[in-house]
C-alpha cells in the first residue's frame, strides 16, 4: 500500500469532518470555529458544561440548523444540497424527549419505520427485535408518556436506530436516568459501536466523557481541547499534586491566591491542587507552601483535564 | 410519499381521539353555540320594558296605553308621578323607555288627524305625548321608533279605510321573517373558522412547542406530507361539525334546508379547505400555542363582524367591505345563506367557489415556502 492510498483511505474512514464551525443567533456565538474530524466506527464525545453550545454543534451537524459559517462533510458527502439523502442514513436522539406522549409505544416504533420508508414486514421484524433488545417487550402498550425517564430513554434510542443509521447523534441520553441504567445503556452503544455505528454522544458526566474513544471539552463555544481521554490526561497543560493534612480550607484560601495555581479543590480528605505547566518543581512549590503537610504528585483525572482546560470552571 | 403522509394522518388521528378535552370541544362548540345563538339572537325586539307617566289619567289616556300594549312591542312595568323620576329609571337602567302623556293628552288627541280623519293636517298638530327612550341600543330604539305613526283611529273605533301603501313587499324567503333561519348557516360559517384555523395551526404548533418536531425534521419526511398528513383528519372534523349544525338546525329549529346536499358539502368543503390553508400559515408564523390562538382570534372577530353574520355586508361602508371580501367567511356565509336559504346551485356562486379555491392554494404555497425544514 502506497501513500497516496492510504491518504485517500482515510478521507472516506472519517464519520464527520468539520471545519471552521460557528453558529451565531444575533450577537451571542454559540459555537465558534469548531474543528472536527470523527473516525468511522468511534464514539466520539461532547463534554461541556450546560449551554457550551453541545445542542447548537448536533443540531448544525444533523443539518437541523445552517450554520453561519464553515463546512459540514457527513460520511464523505458534503452536508450542504445532501441532506435528504444523508437524513436515511443518519439518526439523532434529542437531549428532550421528542417522542408521542400519547401513542404507545409500539406506535411510536410503527410511526418512526413508517416516516423512514420501512415496508410493513420489515417494519414489523425490525420493532420485535428491538423491543427484545431494548427491554421493552412488556410496555408496547403503554403509552409513552406514562413511562419513566430510563424506558423512555430505551424507547428514544430503539426509534433513532430503527433504520439502522451509520452514523448516531445522542444528545445528553443519560441526564434523565439512574446511574445503573447509565451502565447498561452504555454497553447498548458499545453493542452499536462494534457493528459499525459511529456515534457522537454528549455529556456532562465525567465518567461517561472517560468512555468515549476521543472527545471533545468545550467551554462557551470553544473547543478547548480534544483527543482520547488518555492523551488528553497525559498532555494536559498542569500537573496534580493531592496534598493532605489539617485545615485544609484555610490553605486553599493561601493557595488560590497564587497565579502559578490553577485551582484547589477539597475531595474527601485531600486537597486536589493543579499547578501550571510552567512551574519547573510542582512538587517542592507545593511542598513548601503547605507548610509540613503532606503533599504527593497524583495521576490525572479527566476532570483535571477539564479543569486545566477551562480554566477552573466546574461541570454541570 | 402516500405511505408517510398516512402514517402521519393516522398518527395524528390516534392523538386526537385521546385527547379527550379536543374531542369534546369538536362536537361541543357546535352544539352549545347553536343553542344559544339560536334562541337568543333575535333582532325583532319585543316585551322591551318601559314606564309610562301619564299625567292625563283620563279614560283616553288608558286607552292609548291599551293600544300600545296590544302591539306587543313594549311591557309598562311600572308607572311614575313626574318625568324626572322616570329619567332616574332610564338611567338606572330598570326600563329602555318611559312614555310621556301631557296633561292637556286629551285635547291633543281630539284634533290630531290621525284619529278624527275630518281634522285637517296643520302646523298647529302636536303629539299626544312623547317617548323617551334609552338610545344606547339601536335595536330597542328602533323597535320603539316603529311606535311613532301608531295608528290612532282604532282608539275611537272609527277606524276607516287607511291610506294605502306606496309599495307593496312580498317576501321570497324567509316568510315568517324568523332570525334563526339566517344565523344558522351564518353561524356554521363562524364556528368551522374558530374550530378549523384553530386547531390546525395549533396542531403543527404543538409539536413545536413538544419537541417533536426536531426529532420530526432530521427524518426524511417532507414539509408537504406533514402538512398534508395533518390537515386531513381536520376536515373530517370540519365535515362532523357540519353534519351536527345542520341536522341539528333542522330537527330542532326547523331551519329549511332548500338546496341540495352535494352542493351544501361542496360549498363547506371548500370552506374547510381554505381555513385549514390559513391555519397552516398562522403555523408556520406562531412559535406557541397561545400565539396561534391570539392570531385565531385576530382572524375570527372580523370574520363574525364583518362576513355578513352580524350586520348585512351591503350596509358597511366600502374599505370594511374590501377587508370582508379577502376573508373566507364572507364568500363562504354568502354561499352558504343562498344555498340553505334559497336553493342555489353551487354553480351559481362560482365566483365564491373560486375565490375559496384561490385562497387555498395560495396559503398552501404561502405555508409550505414558509415551511422550511429547519429549526430556525
Ligand atoms: N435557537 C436559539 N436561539 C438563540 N440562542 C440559542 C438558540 N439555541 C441555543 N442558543 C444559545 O446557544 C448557546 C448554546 O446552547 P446549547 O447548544 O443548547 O448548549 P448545551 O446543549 O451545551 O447546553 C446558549 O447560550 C443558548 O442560549
Ligand atoms: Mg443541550
Amino acid at each position: 500500500m502506497n501513500t497516496d492510498s492510504t491518504k485517500e483511505q482515510q478521507v472516506v474512514e472519517y464519520a464527520i469532518e468539520a471545519q471552521g464551525l460557528t453558529k451565531r443567533f444575533g450577537n451571542n456565538i454559540a459555537v465558534n470555529q469548531f474543528d472536527l474530524r470523527i473516525p468511522k466506527g468511534s464514539i466520539y464525545g461532547f463534554l461541556g458544561p450546560n449551554g457550551c453550545g453541545k445542542s447548537t454543534c448536533m443540531r448544525l451537524l444533523t443539518g437541523l440548523l445552517e450554520p453561519t459559517e464553515g463546512q459540514i462533510r457527513i460520511l464523505g458527502e458534503n452536508l450542504a444540497g445532501h441532506e435528504e439523502s444523508l437524513k436515511q442514513r443518519m439518526g439523532y436522539m434529542t437531549q428532550k424527549f421528542s417522542l408521542y406522549e400519547k401513542l404507545t409505544v409500539r406506535e411510536n416504533l410503527d410511526f418512526v419505520g413508517a416516516v423512514y420508508g420501512l415496508s410493513r414486514a420489515r417494519r414489523k421484524i425490525r420493532i420485535e427485535e428491538l423491543l427484545t433488545l431494548y427491554d421493552l417487550e412488556h410496555q408496547t402498550k403503554q403509552f409513552a408518556g406514562s413511562m419513566s425517564g430510563g424506558q423512555r430513554q430505551r424507547l428514544a434510542l430503539a426509534c433513532a436506530t430503527l433504520h439502522s443509521p451509520e452514523l448516531l447523534f445522542l444528545d445528553e441520553p443519560t441526564s434523565a436516568v439512574d446511574p445503573e441504567n447509565r451502565r447498561e445503556f452504555w454497553e447498548r452503544l458499545f453493542d452499536l459501536c462494534s457493528v459499525g455505528t459511529t456515534i457522537l454522544v454528549s455529556t456532562h458526566y465525567m465518567d461517561e466523557a472517560e468512555r468515549c474513544h476521543a472527545l471533545a471539552i468545550m467551554e462557551q463555544g470553544y473547543k478547548r481541547a480534544d483527543g482520547s481521554p488518555k492523551t488528553l490526561m497525559e498532555t494536559m497543560p498542569a500537573t496534580v499534586v493531592e496534598v493532605s493534612g489539617d485545615e485544609l480550607r484555610q490553605l486553599k484560601q493561601n493557595l488560590i491566591q497564587h497565579s502559578e495555581i490553577m485551582s484547589a479543590a477539597q475531595i474527601g480528605a485531600h486537597l486536589r491542587v493543579l499547578v501550571k505547566q510552567e512551574v519547573q518543581d510542582p512538587l517542592g512549590f507545593i511542598k513548601q507552601l503547605s507548610a509540613g503537610r503532606n503533599a504527593v504528585l497524583a495521576r490525572p483525572s479527566l476532570e483535571d483535564v477539564f479543569v486545566a482546560c477551562t480554566g477552573g470552571r466546574h461541570v454541570g | 410519499m402516500w405511505a408517510r403522509v398516512w402514517a402521519i394522518f393516522i398518527k395524528e388521528l390516534k392523538e386526537l381521539s385521546r385527547d379527550r378535552m379536543t374531542f369534546a370541544m369538536i362536537i361541543m362548540i357546535p352544539l352549545t353555540q347553536l343553542m344559544l345563538f339560536g334562541y337568543a339572537i333575535n333582532t325583532d325586539a319585543r316585551h322591551i320594558p318601559v314606564g309610562l307617566v301619564d299625567l292625563s289619567q283620563t279614560s283616553e289616556s288608558r286607552a292609548v296605553e291599551q293600544a300600545i300594549v296590544a302591539t306587543q312591542s313594549v311591557d309598562f312595568v311600572s308607572r311614575y308621578a313626574s318625568i324626572k323620576e322616570a329619567e332616574v329609571a332610564i338611567t338606572k337602567g330598570d326600563i329602555s323607555a318611559v312614555l310621556y302623556l301631557p296633561a292637556d293628552m286629551t285635547r291633543r288627541l281630539f284634533s290630531h288627524p290621525l284619529y278624527d280623519h275630518q281634522q285637517p293636517y296643520s302646523a298647529l298638530t302636536r303629539p299626544i305625548g312623547q317617548w323617551i327612550v334609552d338610545g344606547s341600543d339601536t335595536v330597542i330604539a328602533a323597535s320603539i321608533r316603529a311606535l311613532r305613526n301608531l295608528p290612532l283611529d282604532e282608539i275611537n273605533g272609527l277606524a276607516t279605510a287607511r291610506t294605502a301603501p306606496s309599495f307593496e313587499v312580498v317576501q321570497y324567503y324567509n316568510p315568517e321573517q324568523r332570525t334563526v333561519v339566517n344565523t344558522l348557516p351564518g353561524l356554521l360559517a363562524v364556528i368551522l373558522t374558530m374550530t378549523m384555523i384553530l386547531f390546525t395551526s395549533a396542531a403543527i404548533v404543538r409539536e413545536q412547542e413538544q419537541g417533536n418536531m426536531e426529532f420530526l425534521i432530521t427524518t426524511p419526511v417532507r414539509p408537504i406530507e406533514l402538512m398534508i398528513g395533518k390537515i386531513a383528519p381536520y376536515v373530517i372534523v370540519g365535515l362532523v361539525q357540519v353534519t351536527i349544525i345542520l341536522s341539528m338546525g333542522h330537527w330542532i329549529f326547523a331551519v329549511p334546508i332548500k338546496g341540495g346536499l352535494l352542493s351544501l358539502f361542496f360549498a363547506s368543503l371548500l370552506f374547510i379547505f381554505a381555513s385549514l390553508a390559513l391555519g397552516l400559515v398562522i403555523s408556520t408564523i406562531a412559535k406557541t400555542q397561545l400565539q396561534a390562538m391570539q392570531m385565531t382570534i385576530f382572524i375570527l372577530l372580523p370574520s363574525i363582524l364583518l362576513s355578513g353574520f352580524m350586520f348585512p355586508y351591503d350596509a358597511m361602508p366600502v374599505a370594511a367591505q374590501w377587508i370582508a371580501e379577502a376573508l373566507p367567511a364572507t364568500h363562504f356565509m354568502r354561499m352558504i345563506r343562498a344555498i340553505v336559504l334559497r336553493d342555489a346551485n353551487i354553480l351559481l356562486l362560482g365566483k365564491d367557489a373560486l375565490w375559496l379555491g384561490l385562497f387555498t392554494m395560495a396559503g398552501l404555497a404561502i405555508a409550505s415556502l414558509r415551511f422550511n425544514k429547519k429549526l430556525e
